[in-house]
């Protein structure tokens, strides 16, 4: 893996002439992880895209730049709410999804070690629809890491799991995904406390970074320190809807 | 099990009827066999169907994978290309909107009377499902696969093969189906149109010469080949569509 570079977003998004998000800046730090939180809608899912490079339906004008001035393409890894595992495929073949679409020689070995990291050892011949939500993640994540990418895009990648799992694998990703830049976007302000060493709180009236916890991260999810910070956030989401209300709508 | 004795009951029941109806009605039976009747016949002219049925059955198997390989490789290349989409949709719909049986006549003075007018009608009639069934599943890859491919760096013909065709295989198989329920109809009706051979044939013959037992049991032979023909497509069907 190349060294983790920092970006930066500066711009606006339009969908259709009507404003998106208004002119902004968000900065992600160069190996740490950044959260982005908010409500559904404000066009979170929209910045991670046009970092990822993929399609918005929204026109962006603005600039997306790495800190190492290289472009970003092929050094981005995504990971999404849904696992977005191949139902036909073992967890093994899923793994290794990356090698084969780009007719690679895959590397059967390390896929395995990946697996083994994410603790689902002896579990790779199983397809997706033998596997609890829990473990689909987990095999999505071990995909993410046999990517190797230096910068780590994820979508709520937890928000469907139950809640013991879902901090089971913030652990697990905070653990295995240290040294890469992380943007997390979620609407979830526990997770954004845990494992933010940036937040943004985006709105409709923009970007606005609040307090983090100083490392390390993630806390235990009984830390003091921990739950009042997620108060605060929640606090300040609810704030953001009494002053724009029906904005949460997608 | 529960399922046999269903079908069973199903098939009494209409043997039931209609032998009811024979004998309330006393039609003779050059205009309605009994059933009884229509088995005998079966049995003494056994080698007579059998060869005919052969035929037809040919003719359908190789119709069956020729329109079905046509239309798979058709709707993958639509897939892949936008302008062929543009230009060749309503073509396809033309051709559909085209009754197949105002071709026979044109494909038997073409082909001749033998077999490859037969398939060319089963190849006609199948095509149609295949390719739009397979083709709406392309179409339909979920966009959170073709995201991942794009961020791995995948290149459009692997994407296609490893992510847009496995995705589709259930709405290929789905058209599978249509075309073994289709592909018995062309044969037969190719053969209405002209030939010597065939259950489409035997039957015509059969109800020239008033031999209504004998066009029963070509027909219900058909049908009953109809069937196993559908059950081996559902069978394969779940093999290419299976998760």
């Amino acid at each position: 893996m190349t060294p983790a570079p920092g970006i930066t977003l500066a711009g606006e998004a339009r969908i259709a002439g009507q404003p998106l998000f208004a002119p902004l800046t968000l900065e992600v730090g160069a190996g740490v992880w950044t959260c982005l939180l908010g409500p559904s809608g404000v066009g979170k899912t929209t910045i991670l895209r046009l970092i990822a490079g993929l399609e918005t339906g929204a026109d962006f004008t603005g600039t997306i730049t790495a800190s190492d001035g290289q472009p970003l393409a092929g050094r981005v890894a995504l990971m999404a709410q849904s696992d977005l595992l191949l139902p036909w495929a073992s967890a093994l073949d899923n793994v290794s999804l990356g090698a084969r679409l780009r007719g690679e020689r895959r590397d059967r070995d390390r896929a395995m070690e990946m697996l083994e990291r994410v603790g689902l050892e002896g579990l790779h011949a199983r397809k997706p629809a033998r596997l609890s939500g829990g473990q689909r993640q987990r095999v999505a994540l071990a995909r993410t890491l046999l990517e190797d990418r230096p910068v780590v895009l994820l979508d709520e990648p937890f928000s469907a799991l139950d809640a013991r799992t879902r901090s089971e694998m913030q652990d697990l990703a905070a653990e295995l995904l240290a040294g890469r830049t992380v943007l997390l976007v979620t609407h979830d302000p526990a997770e954004a406390a845990r494992l933010g060493r940036a937040i943004h709180v985006m709105g409709t009236g923009g970007l606005e970074t609040v307090e983090s916890l100083p490392p390390p991260h993630p806390r235990a999810v009984d830390d003091a320190e921990l739950l009042m910070l997620q108060g605060r956030l929640l606090a300040r989401l609810r704030q953001q809807h009494a002053d724009a209300p029906g904005q949460d709508l997608p | 099990m529960r399922r046999a004795s269903r079908i069973a009951a199903v098939v009494l029941t209409l043997l039931a009827l209609w032998q009811g109806i024979v004998w309330l009605t006393g039609l003779p039976p050059f205009i309605l066999p009994p059933p009884l009747q229509v088995a005998q016949t079966f049995w003494a002219s056994r080698a007579l169907i059998g060869e005919h049925a052969l035929v037809t059955l040919t003719e359908i198997a190789i119709g069956f994978v020729i329109g079905a390989g046509l239309g798979a490789v058709t709707a993958i290349w639509l897939a892949f290309s936008a302008s062929a989409r543009l230009l060749l949709g309503p073509v396809l719909v033309f051709s559909q909107a085209l009754p197949v049986f105002a071709l026979a006549p044109i494909l038997t003075l073409w082909l001749g009377y033998g077999l490859w007018s037969k398939i060319a009608m089963a190849v006609l009639i199948i095509y149609f499902p295949v390719t739009t069934n397979f083709l709406d599943g392309l179409m339909r890859t979920p966009a959170g696969y073709l995201d991942l491919a794009r961020t791995m760096g995948a290149s459009r013909p692997r994407v296609m093969f490893h992510l847009r065709i496995p995705a589709a295989l259930p709405s290929l198989a789905s058209g599978l189906k249509l075309a073994a329920v289709y592909a018995p109809i062309g044969a037969v009706i190719g053969e209405w149109v002209g030939s010597s051979q065939g259950l489409g044939y035997l039957m015509l013959l059969a109800n020239g010469r008033a031999k209504t037992d004998l066009m029963f049991a070509a027909m219900l032979t058909l049908g009953v080949m109809s069937i196993l023909i559908y059950l081996a497509a559902d069978a394969l069907a779940r093999r290419v569509g299976r998760d």
